[in-house]
This record gives C-alpha cells, sequence and structure tokens, in this order.
C-alpha cells in the first residue's frame, strides 16, 4: 500500500517537474526568436524540411479525405434532394474541422516524430554537448529556428489540406457524382463566412502548430540520451501531441462556435 | 602554488547523482601551459570533472575557477564568453553529423565571427592541417573512422584558438597508430599553440608518457597526485595498483556486494 503511494507520489512528481520543465523550455526558446530574424538561412532550412516535406502527405490525405467526404455527403444529401449542398458541407466541414486536425494529427506523425527523433539523437550523440562547449547555445540555435518553422508551417499545411480537400469533393461530386458545378461552388461562396469560418479554423491551427512543436522539441530535448530513450520520446511525441490535439480541438470548438 | 600558472582551481568539490556521491571533497590544480591527466577507474567520474569545469553540470558545494572566474556561479553571457576560451573534446568527437569536415571545423568561427568566407577557408585548412586532415575536407562525419573523427573534433576545439582543451577519454577504442597519432597531436598542440590541456583517461601508458602531471582519482576523491615519476615510486598501494594495472588490491575485484554463500543461499 505505501509502495503503492510512494510510486504514485512518484510518478505525480515526475509529471510536475516535466510540465516545469516543458514550461522552462519553451520560454528560452520564445526569448531566442528574435534573434533568428538575423539569421534567415536557419529558418529556411527548417521550414524545407518540417514544412515542404510535410506537404506530399498532406496534400494526399487532403485529396482523399476531400473524395471520401464528397461520397459520403452526397449519399446523405441526395436522399433530401440537396446534393447541391455538397460544397458547402464539404467546405464546412474542411475549414472548420477536418483541416486543422487532420493536418495536425499527420504534421505530429510526420515533422513532430522526425523532430524529437533528431534533437534526440542530437543529444545522444553529444552533439548538443558540444555546441554548448563551443559557447553555441542549443536551445537558440538547434530548437529556436525548429520551432518558428513547426509554427509557421502548421497552419499553411492546415490550408493546403482543406484547399486540396475541396478540390478532391468537387472532383468526386462533381465529375464523378453528376452535382451541378455553379451550385458547388456559390453555394460554397455563399455559405462560408471569412470570420466565422475560416479565421476559426486558421486560429485552430496556428494553436495546433505551436503546441504540436512545443511537445516535439521538449521531447527531444529531455529525452534519455540512449537509443531505447529516443525511441520512447518520439513515441511520447505522436502520442501526446495526437491527444493535445483532440482535446484542445473541442475546447476551441466549444469556445468558437457556441 | 603561483597563482598566477594556475589556470584551474578546484577546491572542496562535492557532486552526487542519483544518489551516489561521485566527488567528496576533490581539490586539484591545473597549471598553465602544462598537460594535466587525471586518471583513475571506469566510474570515478572523470568525464563529469570535465562537465563540471565546463559548467555543463553544477557542483553541490565547492568551488571552480577557471582563468580566475568562479564558474559556478557565472551568469549565462559570461560563461559563454568563457567557454569561447574553452575547447573540449568529446569521447566520439561529437562532430555535428548534418555537416561536413570543413563546415564542421567552419562552425564556430562562422557562430562567433564575422570573418569572411575566404578567410574562415583559410583558417579552416590551418586547422585541418594542423591534425593532417586538410585531405578530408568534403567528408561527412559517417565517412570517417573513429580516430579521424577525434582528430577533427580536435581541429574544431582548437578552431577559436582557446586557451585550455580539455580531452574526454581520447585514447579509448583506439589501433595503435591513431594512438601515436593522437598522442603526439596532443602533446605538439599543447607546446605550439601555448595551450593549457586537460586529459582525461585510463589509458596509463599513453596518458603518462605526454603528461606533466597527474591526478589518480578513487571513490571521490584524489588519492595520489605528482609527476609520472612521482607516483611509479609512490608508496600509496592504490596508486600502485593503478599505474602496474593489477586486478586486485586497494580498488576490489568485486563490485560492493552481500558475502557470496549468502547471495548462493548456503
Amino acid at each position: 500500500m505505501i509502495n503503492q503511494l510512494q510510486s504514485l507520489g512518484h510518478k505525480a512528481l515526475d509529471f510536475f517537474q516535466r510540465l516545469g520543465r516543458g514550461h522552462i523550455l519553451i520560454v528560452d526558446v520564445l526569448k531566442g526568436q528574435p534573434a533568428l530574424f538575423f539569421r534567415p538561412r536557419l529558418i529556411i532550412q527548417q521550414l524545407y524540411s518540417v514544412g515542404v516535406l510535410s506537404l506530399l502527405i498532406v496534400v494526399v490525405s487532403g485529396f482523399f479525405v476531400g473524395m471520401v467526404m464528397g461520397l459520403q455527403g452526397y449519399n446523405t444529401l441526395v436522399d433530401f434532394g440537396a446534393e447541391e449542398s455538397l460544397g458547402v458541407m464539404v467546405a464546412l466541414t474542411l475549414v472548420r474541422e477536418l483541416g486543422p486536425v487532420v493536418t495536425a494529427l499527420l504534421f505530429a506523425g510526420r515533422a513532430g516524430s522526425a523532430l524529437t527523433a533528431e534533437i534526440g539523437l542530437m543529444k545522444a550523440t553529444e552533439q548538443l554537448s558540444a555546441m554548448e562547449m563551443m559557447a553555441v547555445d542549443p536551445i537558440r540555435r538547434v530548437l529556436a529556428p525548429r520551432f518558428l518553422a513547426g509554427f509557421i508551417s502548421m497552419p499553411l499545411l492546415a490550408a493546403m489540406f482543406s484547399a486540396v480537400g475541396v478540390l478532391g469533393g468537387y472532383f468526386v461530386g462533381v465529375g464523378l457524382l453528376g452535382v451541378d458545378e455553379g451550385a458547388y461552388w456559390s453555394q460554397m461562396q455563399a455559405s462560408v463566412d471569412l470570420y466565422e469560418d475560416i479565421y476559426n479554423g486558421v486560429i485552430k491551427s496556428i494553436v495546433f502548430g505551436f503546441v504540436v512543436t512545443w511537445i516535439a522539441i521538449f521531447e527531444g530535448y529531455d529525452a534519455i540520451p540512449t537509443s531505447e530513450g529516443v525511441s520512447r520520446a518520439t513515441t511520447r511525441t505522436v502520442v501526446h501531441s495526437s491527444l493535445a490535439i483532440l482535446g484542445l480541438d473541442f475546447i476551441l470548438t466549444a469556445l468558437m462556435f457556441n | 602554488m603561483d597563482e598566477n600558472k594556475t589556470l584551474v582551481k578546484v577546491r572542496d568539490l562535492k557532486f552526487a547523482r542519483a544518489g551516489r556521491m561521485i566527488f567528496d571533497g576533490v581539490d586539484l590544480d591545473i597549471q598553465r601551459g602544462k598537460i594535466t591527466v587525471i586518471m583513475g577507474p571506469s566510474g570515478t567520474g572523470k568525464t563529469t570533472l570535465l562537465r563540471l569545469i565546463g559548467r555543463q553540470l553544477k557542483p553541490m558545494q565547492g568551488s571552480i575557477s577557471v582563468d580566475g572566474e568562479e564558474v559556478t556561479t557565472l551568469g549565462h553571457r559570461r560563461l559563454y564568453e568563457l567557454r569561447k576560451r574553452m575547447g573540449m573534446l568529446f569521447q566520439n568527437g561529437a562532430l555535428l553529423t548534418d555537416l561536413s569536415v570543413f563546415e564542421n571545423v567552419a562552425y564556430p568561427i562562422r557562430e562567433h565571427t564575422n570573418l569572411s568566407d575566404e578567410l574562415i577557408r583559410t583558417l579552416v585548412l590551418m586547422k585541418l592541417q594542423a591534425v593532417g586532415l586538410r585531405g578530408a575536407r568534403d567528408l561527412m562525419p559517417a565517412e570517417l573512422s573513429g580516430g579521424m573523427a577525434r582528430r577533427v573534433a580536435l581541429a574544431r576545439a582548437i578552431a577559436l584558438d582557446p586557451m585550455m582543451i580539455m580531452y574526454d577519454e581520447p585514447f579509448t577504442g583506439q589501433d595503435p597508430i591513431s594512438m601515436g597519432v593522437l598522442v603526439r597531436l596532443i602533446r605538439n598542440l599543447n607546446d605550439a599553440l601555448g595551450l593549457t590541456s586537460v586529459v582525461v583517461s585510463h589509458d596509463i601508458e599513453e596518458a603518462s608518457s605526454i603528461a606533466d602531471y597527474i591526478y589518480l582519482l578513487s571513490g571521490g576523491k584524489v588519492v595520489a597526485h605528482g609527476t609520472t615519476e612521482d607516483l611509479a615510486n609512490s608508496d600509496s598501494e592504490w596508486a600502485q595498483q593503478f599505474m602496474k594495472g593489477k586486478p586486485d588490491g586497494p580498488v576490489p575485484f568485486h563490485f560492493q556486494s552481500q558475502p557470496y554463500t549468502d547471495d548462493l543461499n548456503i
């Protein structure tokens, strides 16, 4: 009994210590941001590996999700004779929900895990220590540009996802199932609101980008410097990010659309 | 000891990790311009000592001063200024794996100066020439042997012309030729560049051949110190065991355990 309590207490302490370290780290990373404006090359490099390299999976997934929504939506709407509203349905679902959420989940799996593994391995092979001893602060030199790149990439990727998804819906709905093209676009144009729908979706993706990248760089930096430690940190990044995304999505949706 | 001649001064150093006391009142002095070797069995915290001197770790108690500055209490900015004057060679080299040999050596110069590319090129080639790897400048770290990686790391460590270099187990896992190369390099660089070198090692023969002064650490304390000759002729049983590599003696062969018969339930 005492042992169980002890181990519970130990776990709780461990959790709060990690939480504390995570917050200290993000403050340091944010403090390192202004200096990055003088070294754009660092950000461009990371934008490429975090953002551009995630583009393919995001675009392909977006297209398929859009196509599935075209099929499912058509089958439901046609029963009510409302198949011309397919465009609105596809667009709203994507912009409000699926765009930010699915992109963030893919982003955590593709870019987040890569960030954690890279930083964790740099730690395990003493590259971060070597930087410290060369008087180069790894938080500013390695973590800060990666964080900024993730933060910038995520909303852009979510926008791409939604845009390609709308095209996927168009391809199935208009191209294959014969929904009227004019209705698809014009109803979408009339019903999707810039502030209510698009801005809120963008805010979601910005929040997700912040949180996923934060978790990824923290897990890498805090990883136990062994191969097992890095592998566990990578798994944790994907699991924690996914849970954070879904939890935050509920909270944000409740705040925005109620 | 003359104050000006001492570059690093460690006093009453105490440090514990995971509930185990690693240093329990260590005092040592590292003289300018000399090669000081710190020896001791594996697990005595030799590497930890280097990390404490570079303030990658903070001691529980005691003082460590480097070039007159107390590193245990230095602020971030001053610590980084001090580190620019310290080089450290990690056990596996710790090269940045996504940069070529040339870029690795250029890295600290690019980070800390605004020199032109042409000047950086000249400097890097000079440093690589010093370690005999000018021809390997375009290779990636993954293409280097262990000994070569350490030499590149050494070129990187001297890139900013530091006042001291700390070597973490430079001879471990090296074939006899690279070992010979490294031994000669450490001595030559120390004398040619007027460096102060701290070498952490348990390779007695190689380390004593270049040492100007040796500290022997065990059980969290300095058990003996002196020149190679002093230690070879020392009365300390411990020093004798270590220097001659005897398997049993004051440092027991067996790790601390309960009696053998109890363990076997006899």
